[in-house]
Parts: structure tokens; C-alpha cells; sequence
């Protein structure tokens, strides 16, 4: 299985760990995955909300690029992926449209046909891999842990854009727990709702309070730990946890990167993927799995 | 089929706390939710409060959580959801009258609030307005709005910001603001630039996700946050962000946050509040470098975002073409 790997801004940026976690996990799944290092952040909504033609025609270069490599787009955020799924929507469906994308990407000759297939790791685990393969690789079950599914909104909604097959996207990664041998904890209300990254900079207090909600929600659900295929969810749900409300009068919760919780699983050790970058110490979960040496 | 519901009841003046009460009905496939609830009120229990009118997804009455999102339950047909039971809740972000009915007051006044009718600059023409067809199609979702408080029943942003006008009222505003009879749009706009206006929305795609018309509210708020930064209204953290952001991608291709957040917040003061998340990311070597890496093609990606910048369309209102003497 080839892709072409969009790790976004954030793994190469302020949640370096979870770049680190790909890569050893993408070897050990047997994923091969090239690299865009040309490719221009997705502008994760800001740079749609500031110009919607100019986030179509950069996301499009990524695209054309991926179509260069004759290869499907790998992504590792939520963010990144429901930005490129919204373009798509735009781009792929309207010839027209498309061309007057394409003038901009002729400087560089780059063309997009609007062919270009966006996946997430989450995807790729469920409709690529299968989880039966990733259950067959399972050498550390994650057994006894009761981890929380946090998708991150983009990934979820608007579902039309990032499930036009609804082939059920809102579950895999329960399903993925699941198969890593851990409990899914499925009445855990806070699975597909804000985490409150994107108010930071425009009203910090309501960020903080969804953040602080959706780990309350954790917690009262019995949770140990949070799984987040999203980074900018981790920015928050782990960098800044310590300055939401309750903070301090409650147990700490900790928050793993989707590929963290499945390098545990599959025999990779904690050092290699991170896990000792948080801010949030996870050695509570650690200390429950069985962690190869 | 048969059919188990599982609704969220309360009647605040005698219960301390709402309570799950399930309903098992035999129903036929075709069945809307709000067949199945109008059933089970006039054959098992009388008492369960709702409210609902035209049955066919016109009047917006009949708002509801099911299994957990907000939707009219005379939309719902029964077998496109989960059988095994159904959630039923009463609406979020709004005081519970009884079991599903909820309170819709605070919802109207919001609404109110943006004086949700048309301002034009002059008296109405003798006979009707000249607009360009495209400077009205664009309308056609939002004018679609029904009232129905779905999109704020799940509003992330209002659970935590109570002076959050909301998904609905913006909407409305939108529809106005982008209106090409309306002339008040700099008034509208700036009124919604401050505290709880467009920029407290959190852009998690719910209000979108929930819609029974397709209305889209958070679109129409990043539209409007779009028109206020093109008016120049640039000085607030959410419009400085956009614009550092455009910045930052002009120059290195991609974004880093440290740069990103230092440039969106305002002064010293908020710059500290910052500071320790700072110091804890630093601590354990994950804030991005001090020169930020520059992708291959990164002057590519600043003269994208400059072109597509050229190519922005200019707005079209009846008022300023008039002044300028161009016929629509």
C-alpha cells in the first residue's frame, strides 16, 4: 500500500511526537509512504475563511502533486483532512471550476484532473489495511485500557464531504480500539464535538471551557486515556489542558496520537513514539498495558 | 416493526432531575419519528409533552436530539436509524419547559436582536427591485431558514458562551448583509464584530451537520468574517490570525503555530496568558523551531495567494450602483 503522505504543519510543528509515531508505525503496518515535502498547509479553514478560491488552488497543487506519484493522499489530521475533502467537493465536481483552478497551478506544471483520492490513517486502517490485519499484528493488546474515541470535527462533519459513500466513517475508530485490543468507551459523549482549538486566539475562556468539558465528559465516562487521530485536538486536549477550569482539582487525563495507540499495540515502545513529549504525563497508561521492551 | 424509544423527560416544576423513560411501539416501516412519539402519546402515555404542527418539515416545530444530534423527528424515518433504541432529547442550549418542549424565547430574542428585515438605503422603487440573478441565487439556502433551532441546539460554541448570538440569528444576518436591496451591512457587520458575535463561532460544522434545509450557518459566518476583514475591519485577534495565517503560508508554505498565535493576540497581557503553555511545550522540545523550515515551492504558493486574491468578486448592493450610476 503506497501513499502519498501529507503529514500537515502541526506533526512537523508543535506536536512533533505524533510525526515520529507515523513513521514507525507506517513501516511496521507495511505502509509506504512518500513524502509531499512541496506541499503548502491546507490553511485548516483560515485561509478558506479568508479566501475560499486561494484555499481551493492550494490544496489542489497538493493534489496535483499526489497525481504526479500516480498515488492516493495519506493524511494524519483531522483538520487537514476535512479541509482537502471540502476542496474536493468543490474542485472535483465542476470542470469550469476546475480549470480556473488549474491557471494558477500552470506556473509549475502542475494540472489536477480532480482523480486525486484523500485518506485519512483512520480510513486507510478500516478500508485499506482492514481491521483484521491490523488485529493479526497485535502483539502488546492494549487489554483492560478504556480508551475514548475524540475524533476532531473535520474528520466527522459536514459528513457529506467527508463520507459521500456513507460508508460509516463516524465509528472506525471505536472499531480501531477495538481491534487494538482495548475497550472503546462508546457512551463517551464528547467524541464528535469541539475541543475548542479553534476559538484559542478569538476567545481563549469559551476554548478552554470546551476543552475542560470534553475532558470532564472523559472522565465521567470512566476513560483512562483519549485516542485522537486529530493534532490540533491534541494541541488542546493536551497542551492545554493544565490551564482549563478544572485543572488541578481533577485527575490529569492523558491523550494519545491515533498512530501512538496503535504503535503500543503492535510492539513499538513508548520512547519511539513519543509518548514521554506530552504535557499530560502518560505513564498512567503505560503502566497498564504491557509495553514491549 | 417494532420500535423502542428511549426519551429524556422532565417536568422542572416537580422533578429535580430529568429521567430516561423507554417506550416500546409496533409501528409500520414508513413511520416517522414523530409518528411514532404522536403513537405513543395517544396510546401509552398522555402525559409525554411535545410540540409539532405540520408533520412535513415546513414549520419547524418539531426540533429534537435524537440519538444525540439535533433533527425534526417528522424528518426522521425511522428506518434510516438505529433500531436497537432511539434517543430522544429535548433540544440543547435552551431551558426545558417540559419533556421535549423546550424554551424558545432566548432563541427569538436573539433573532430580534439583528433587526431580521430589510434596511434599504432609499424608499422601496415604484416597481420592483433590478438586481443581477447572481447576486441573488447565492441566497437561496439561507433563505431556506425555518426557524426550527437545530443548528442552535448543537451550537459547541453557545454550550460554553451564553452571549453567543448563534447559528440561526447570523444566518439571518448574512441574509441581509448579503443582500443586494439591504444597505445597512457596515452597521450589521460591525455590531457583529464585537463580543459574541462571528468570531465566537468555533467553526466545528454542526449547525451545518444538523440542518433539515441545508442553511449552512457556519459558512455564512466565515462569509461575513470575510466582508468585515474586506471593509478593513482588521483589528481584532480573529481577523489578525486570518492574516498572519495568509502570511505565514505566503512566506514558508506552511504554518507555525508560535508565529500564528503571536500575531493574532492582542498585547502583552494575553501574550503572558500564553506563556506557561509556552514554557511546558518548550520543556518538553516540542514548540516548532525558532526559524521556521520553508517548504520546496513556497514563492508557488505566495503568488497562488496573491492571484486568487485579484480574482476576489466585488459585491454587489443596489444602493452603491446607484450612486456609481451603473444599471444592474
Amino acid at each position: 500500500m503506497k501513499y502519498a503522505f501529507y503529514p500537515g504543519c502541526v506533526a512537523k510543528g508543535g506536536t512533533p511526537e505524533l510525526y515520529q509515531a507515523m513513521t514507525a508505525v507506517g513501516e511496521k503496518l507495511g505502509l509506504e509512504l512518500h513524502e509531499l515535502t512541496g506541499a503548502a498547509c491546507t490553511g485548516a479553514g483560515v485561509i478558506t475563511e479568508r479566501d475560499p478560491f486561494a484555499g481551493d488552488v492550494v490544496n489542489s497543487r497538493t493534489f496535483a502533486m499526489a497525481e504526479q506519484l500516480g498515488l492516493p493522499v495519506m493524511t494524519i489530521c483531522s483538520t487537514c483532512t476535512g479541509v482537502m475533502m471540502g476542496v474536493k467537493g468543490r474542485v472535483d465536481a465542476h470542470d469550469d471550476y476546475r480549470e480556473r483552478v488549474n491557471q494558477l497551478l500552470a506556473d509549475e506544471d502542475l494540472h489536477y484532473s480532480g482523480q486525486t483520492d484523500v485518506k485519512h490513517l483512520l480510513w486507510v486502517l478500516v478500508e485499506d489495511l482492514g481491521l483484521d490485519k491490523l488485529k493479526a499484528m497485535v502483539v502488546n493488546p492494549l487489554q483492560g485500557m478504556r480508551l475514548a474515541p475524540f475524533y476532531g470535527c473535520y474528520v466527522v462533519r459536514p459528513s457529506k464531504d467527508v463520507d459521500p459513500l456513507r460508508l460509516g466513517r463516524m465509528g472506525y475508530l471505536e472499531k480501531v480500539i477495538e481491534a487494538l485490543g482495548a475497550e472503546p468507551v462508546e457512551e463517551y459523549r464528547g467524541k464528535d464535538k469541539c475541543c475548542g482549538f479553534p476559538l484559542l486566539e478569538t476567545n481563549r475562556r469559551g476554548s478552554l471551557a470546551l476543552t475542560g468539558k470534553r475532558l470532564a465528559e472523559a472522565r465521567d465516562a470512566g476513560a483512562d486515556a483519549l485516542v485522537t487521530p486529530c493534532p490540533l485536538c491534541h494541541l488542546n486536549l493536551d497542551g492545554q489542558q493544565p490551564e482549563t477550569p478544572e485543572a488541578g482539582r481533577v485527575d490529569a487525563m492523558p491523550v494519545m496520537h491515533l498512530p501512538q495507540a496503535i504503535g503500543l499495540a503492535i510492539g513499538i515502545t513508548p520512547e519511539r513514539l513519543g509518548l514521554h513529549r506530552h504535557i499530560i504525563d502518560t505513564k498512567k497508561i503505560l503502566a497498564k498495558v504491557a509495553v514491549a521492551g | 416493526m417494532d420500535i423502542k424509544l428511549k426519551v429524556r423527560r422532565q417536568n422542572p416544576e416537580a422533578d429535580d432531575k430529568p429521567f430516561w423513560k423507554d417506550y416500546a411501539v409496533e409501528v409500520p416501516e414508513y413511520y416517522t419519528l414523530l409518528d411514532a412519539l404522536l403513537k405513543v402519546r395517544e396510546e401509552v402515555d398522555e402525559t409525554l409533552a411535545l410540540r409539532c404542527s405540520c408533520r412535513s418539515h415546513i414549520c419547524g416545530s418539531c426540533g429534537m436530539r435524537v440519538n444525540g444530534h439535533a433533527a425534526l423527528a417528522c424528518k426522521t424515518k425511522l428506518s434510516d436509524i438505529d433500531q436497537g433504541a432511539v434517543t430522544v432529547e429535548p433540544m440543547g442550549n435552551m431551558p426545558v419547559i417540559r419533556d421535549l418542549v423546550v424554551d424558545l424565547e432566548p432563541f427569538w430574542n436573539k433573532l430580534y436582536s439583528i433587526k431580521p428585515y430589510l434596511q434599504p438605503a432609499t424608499d422601496p422603487p415604484e416597481r420592483e427591485y433590478v438586481v443581477p440573478n447572481d447576486t441573488m441565487f447565492h441566497l437561496d439556502g439561507v433563505v431556506n431558514c425555518i426557524m426550527c433551532g437545530a443548528c442552535v441546539s448543537d451550537c459547541e460554541s453557545l454550550s460554553v458562551n451564553p452571549i453567543f448570538i448563534g447559528p440561526t440569528a447570523l444566518a439571518k444576518e448574512y441574509r441581509f448583509v448579503a443582500d443586494p436591496r439591504d444597505a445597512a451591512d457596515r452597521e450589521r457587520l460591525t455590531q457583529m464584530n464585537g463580543p459574541g458575535g462571528v468570531w465566537d463561532c468555533t467553526h466545528c460544522f454542526q449547525c451545518v451537520e444538523v440542518c433539515p434545509k441545508d442553511v449552512a450557518p457556519m459558512e455564512r459566518i466565515m462569509a461575513m468574517r470575510r466582508m468585515m476583514m474586506d471593509m478593513g475591519m482588521e483589528q481584532n485577534n480573529g481577523a489578525k490570525r486570518a492574516n498572519a495565517f495568509m502570511d505565514l503560508v505566503g512566506s514558508y508554505g506552511r504554518l507555525d503555530e508560535t508565529r500564528l498565535l503571536m500575531r493574532s493576540v492582542s498585547g502583552l497581557g494575553e501574550l503572558m496568558s500564553f506563556s506557561k503553555v509556552g514554557l511546558r511545550a518548550l520543556w518538553k522540545g516540542k514548540l516548532p523551531p525558532l526559524r521556521p523550515h520553508r517548504i520546496a515551492g513556497a514563492p508557488a504558493v505566495r503568488r497562488i495567494l496573491e492571484r486568487a486574491r485579484n480574482q476576489r468578486p466585488r459585491r454587489f448592493k443596489v444602493h452603491q450602483a446607484q450612486e456609481e450610476g451603473v444599471r444592474a
